[in-house]
Order: structure tokens, then sequence, then C-alpha cells
């Protein structure tokens, strides 16, 4: 899988109350999450955001609440994966489990500008800067992680587990 | 021999049937008990019935669904929500259905119910499922995924934390509570110095901890980005699982040589009451006495982090006989109805209502800027909640200050952020 899009770039520390707020947290549909994704950190995020973008943010990224609905707001707001230093671990599981790719690269976040068009090879973690031409290497993913994305998420590993039990 | 081994080690090798397991591995482990709210539980039955072969759930005694965040349902969203986890719980005969009026916030309602205890794994789709650490538990928060999936097997996977120790030496001064101590450990470790890592708390000051100041602190493990906190198991754990009809729990002890990956020595003495500024909970470099001429507009006491009985007690210590400031909406928030009846019972409830308080049914409601105390812009709010994020409690140009109950009560008479004992000064000025 290929991601291509412009890159909007975030600090340290963003965490899941401005990646969507508790008042939304009411919400549970990708699409109306989505229209308030970020909204307490850049309120024009949603109006500048193309389907297919891509967040660009340092360490810790996704701090605090277990609210899945962060994950799937990103989602619903059209963005196809993020770039970070770090992330938070909540965060991380529910990415993998929920399917947006993420990617822990700290040379290609402090390479990348907000507003570079930077082409991501999801499968190998190739991250390239359209605008400089360089390329950088995302840390991967534990194998049993792989195989849960590769799988499709944590819950057709666990039909596998229910099918493996009932047979048994 | 097993490997050296720490508590957080040997509980998750004993849940995935292994002599020994080290930081890095990838397990997979038996739970105990998984626990959900109205927000996590109503995403997690969404997927839940996604997963093909699934049609009940692995063992319903062993899940907890507790109506906590937004409850009473503070509009038709929220209600459907709530609706959507009581309709469920009905349905697959939920042992431990904690209805509104019947419970409180989860945190609360869970350990005093004897619902957690030493030695067990359990997850919550909430991030401050880290609470029951202070029982000596393995307790972590995840989403609604890994509750969905939980429900269908009891099973998760899990990546083995390395450890970090934490030692607490020295004495306690006057109205020096955990939380201060957890805050003061937040502006040492930061919020993210135990990424991925188990939080391990140790040493004499501790030991001398009543279980309460144990959650306290175990609750905000996540706030240094830590997966779990836990905290030895000693007389003081078993008294408490006694009390609550906690009965067959396994005590698991740290080997002498387990390997850290860390360890921060604090030396408790030299701490004052804390206060973290926003917009990190790690902000703690000024203490209750320096941010005097931070003028706030609320107090919240409560929480999952301080809605127990012994935080009603120290903010009921600072507010008897004394009146809020007028510029101020002090609002109280047992945790669960058990701490608000007691607080009927020992007449913390009226000390709170003479002093001018709003004294509200258990809910989470302000600390996720739900209901029952949001703040509007430019406003500022000194809490006992746990995170001070932008526009965490309301707007997002409104400000949270933590604290605990000492001085968020002391705040709410002076006015201004106040530590407890310049408040005393203060009075006889």
């Amino acid at each position: 899988m290929i991601l291509k899009g412009t890159a909007h770039k975030y600090g340290k520390n963003v965490d899941t109350d401005v990646i969507i707020p508790g008042r939304y947290c009411n919400l549970i549909d990708p699409v109306e999450l989505g229209k308030h994704a970020m909204e307490d950190i850049d309120a024009n995020f949603v109006k500048k955001a193309k389907p297919g973008d891509l967040i660009v943010a340092d360490t810790n990224f996704g701090c605090g609440s277990s609210r899945e609905v962060a994950a799937v707001a990103l989602k619903g707001a059209g963005v196809a994966g993020v770039v970070a230093k770090s992330f938070a671990r909540i965060f991380y599981r529910n990415c993998i489990n929920t399917g947006l790719p993420i990617f822990e690269s700290a040379e290609a976040v402090d390479a990348i500008e907000d507003g570079d068009t930077i082409t991501v090879d999801a499968a190998n973690g190739i991250i390239h800067n359209d605008r400089t031409g360089k390329e950088y290497k995302a840390t991967q993913l534990p194998p049993f992680m792989q195989d849960l994305i590769k799988m499709g998420g944590l819950l057709r590993y666990v039909e596998k587990q229910l099918a493996e039990k009932q047979s048994a | 021999m097993p490997r050296p081994m720490t508590m957080t080690e040997k509980i998750l090798a004993a849940h995935s049937g292994q002599a020994e397991v080290s930081p890095g591995d990838i397990i997979s482990i038996k739970l105990d008990l998984v626990m959900a709210n109205e927000l996590s539980a109503a995403v997690a039955i969404t997927e839940f019935r996604k997963i093909k072969g699934a049609t009940k759930v692995w063992d319903p005694d062993k899940i907890a669904l507790v109506p906590s965040h937004f409850t009473p349902n503070k509009d038709i969203a929220t209600a459907s929500l709530s609706k959507m986890m009581r309709d469920f719980a009905n349905e697959q005969h939920i042992t431990n259905y904690f209805e509104v009026g019947r419970g409180g916030i989860e945190h609360v309602v869970l350990p005093e119910n004897g619902m957690v205890g030493p030695g067990e794994t359990i997850i919550g789709g909430d991030s401050h499922t880290t609470t029951y650490g202070g029982l000596g538990a393995f307790a972590t928060g995840v989403g609604s995924t890994d509750i969905a999936a939980a429900f269908a097997t009891g099973l998760m996977w899990v990546r083995v934390p390395p450890s970090i120790k934490l030692i607490y030496e020295g004495k306690l001064r006057p109205f020096v509570s955990a939380k201060d101590l957890i805050l003061r450990t937040l502006g040492i470790v930061g919020v993210d110095g135990a990424t991925y890592c188990a939080l391990e708390y140790t040493g004499p000051v501790v030991k001398e901890l009543p279980i309460s100041g144990r959650f306290t602190m175990a609750n905000m493990a996540i706030e240094a980005g830590a997966k779990n906190g836990i905290f030895p198991v000693d007389a003081v754990a078993e008294a408490y699982c006694a009390a609550v009809g906690k009965k067959n729990y396994t005590i698991y002890h740290a080997d002498p040589k387990a390997e850290y990956q860390n360890t921060f020595t604090i030396d408790c003495s030299q701490i004052e009451p804390q206060v973290a500024i926003p917009f990190l909970p790690e902000n703690t470099h000024k203490n209750a006495s320096q941010l005097s001429d931070i003028k706030v507009d609320q107090a919240v006491i409560g929480t999952c982090t301080n809605g127990r009985i012994e935080d009603m007690r120290q903010a009921a210590e600072i507010l008897n006989g004394r009146k809020v400031h007028p510029d101020v909406r002090a609002i109280v928030i047992p945790g669960s109805q058990k701490v608000y009846k007691q607080c009927i019972t020992e007449g913390l409830t009226e000390i709170f209502i003479d002093a001018g308080c709003v004294v509200s049914t258990p809910t989470c409601g302000p600390c996720v800027g739900g209901h029952m105390g949001v703040l509007a812009d430019g406003e500022r709010c000194i809490s006992t909640t746990n995170r001070n994020f932008r526009g965490r409690m309301g707007h997002v140009k409104s400000e949270v200050y933590l604290a605990g109950p000492y001085v968020a009560a002391a705040s709410a008479v002076a006015g201004h952020i106040c530590g407890p004992e310049q408040l005393r000064e203060t009075a006889h000025a």
C-alpha cells in the first residue's frame, strides 16, 4: 500500500483530547467524529486536510485517554496515516487494532516540514519526502503485529482463535 | 530456575502459562476481569457484533459494565450509548452491571465491591484502569476493539513491559497526600518517561499509605505513559481485601534480583503540596504556595483519582467552618454511591453544603468536559482530576490546574491557588 499526501505537522504530546475532544465522545459514527478531528489543536485541520493526507508529529502522539474514537476520528477525516517520533501505548494498540497505519521515525519527522508532500510505502515502512527526495526507514513492527495487520486487524485474529477453539 | 522477575512479569507469566517472561515478549494472557463504561462499551459492542462466531461473551461473570462518564445521561446521544450497554448487559446476562444509582465511577466502584485483587489481570476500556495496581493487580487501559476481543475470548495480547522502580523515602510533611507524590513523580519521570513500561511503587513511604492513596498513585501511572502501575502487596492490602470481601487471590513479590530499566529515588521530605499547571500533568515545577497569583473560577473535588472517602475527608477538613470564595463554584463529587452515603453518615456532606459547595451524584462528568462543571472561555479550574490537557474540561481556552483535595479545597476558599498551610496563615493574619 502506497500512501501519498500532504504532511500536517504538529509538536510533542498531541493528546487524544485535542485529537477528538471529550464533548464529541458521545458520537460513534466515523464521519461525524471526523468533522471534529484535531479541532482543539488546529481548528482549520478539517478544512485544509484532504483525503489521503498524513499527520506528522513529534514524540508521544496520542497520549492520554483510551478513547478509540481518536483513531476513528482521524480515519473519518480522511487521514491516511501518522508518522511520529513515538506513540503513546494505548493509541498505538488502537491504531493496529483499527487499521490506521502508523510509522515511527525521528529522522523523517525532523526532515519533514508542514505542507511537504510525502509518500509512504506502508508495507516496507519507507517514508519518502517528495520535496527533498530523501528517504527514511520507520522502525519495524514486531512480527506478531505485522501478522495482525496482514490478517485485517484484531477481530480477524479473534475469529481464528474462536475457530481453533471450536475444532479443538 | 526461572529468571528473576518483577511483580508485573510474574503476574503475566502466570496468566500466560509460562514459567518466565521477559520484557519485549509478546504473549497472550488470560484475563480475570474486563471492564467498560458507556463510551468504550458502545464502540466495543459494535465491534463485538462484527466478530464471526461470537454470539455470547466468554464469561458473563468476568465482565463489569459501569455507566459513569456522561451519566446520569447528559443528552440524547449519551442516553443512546448507555442504552446500548444496558441492552447488551441484559442480553448477555452480565452479572456485574452497575446501574446509575447503584454504582458510580468504575475505578471507585470495582475495588469497593471486591472485584479486583492482588495478582489478577484486569483490562478496562478506560485509561485509568491502571488504578487497580494499587492492590497489586496487573491492570491496564485499552481501546474498544481490545475490549470486544476480550468479551469474545477472555484473552489479550500483551507486550511484556520493562519495569521502572520508584522508591519513596523520607517522611511526609503535613497536608502532603498521595496525589502530591504522584504529581511530583510525573514532574520527575515526565509524561512519556514510562511509555510501554510498568511502574513499581516501593519504599517506606508507600508502605504507610492507605489503599485509597495507592489507588490515586496507580491511577495516574498512565500520565507517565505507563502500561501499568503496581504496588507490593502487604498487610494493608490484605486487610482491604478482607474488608471488601475479596477472596481467592495470589500474592506475587518481585524477586530481589529482578531487572529494572530504571530506578528513581524520591525524597518525600522535600515535597510540598503540588500543582500541575496547564497543559501537561508533568508541569509540577511550582508548589501550591508559589502560585497564589492564579485566580480560580471553579474547584472540582472527586473523580477516579480522588473520589474516595479519604479524599472527601481531606476536603472536609479544610472546608469545615469555612466558606467557598464568592467568585468560585466548588463542585464535590463522591466517586460512588457508597462514598456518597458515607459522606452523609460522617457529616461531610453537611460541611460541603454549609461551605457553599455543589455536592453531585457520582459521575466522571467535568473531568472529561462532559457535564456537571464544564468551563467557559478563559475560565480556570483547580481540580483533583488527572489531566490538564488543552480543552479537557470544556472550552479550548479554559485551563485546568491539577492538585490534591487539600489544595483544591483551600483554593476554593481563597479564590486563588493556595496551599492548606497558607490558608491557615491568611485566616490568622
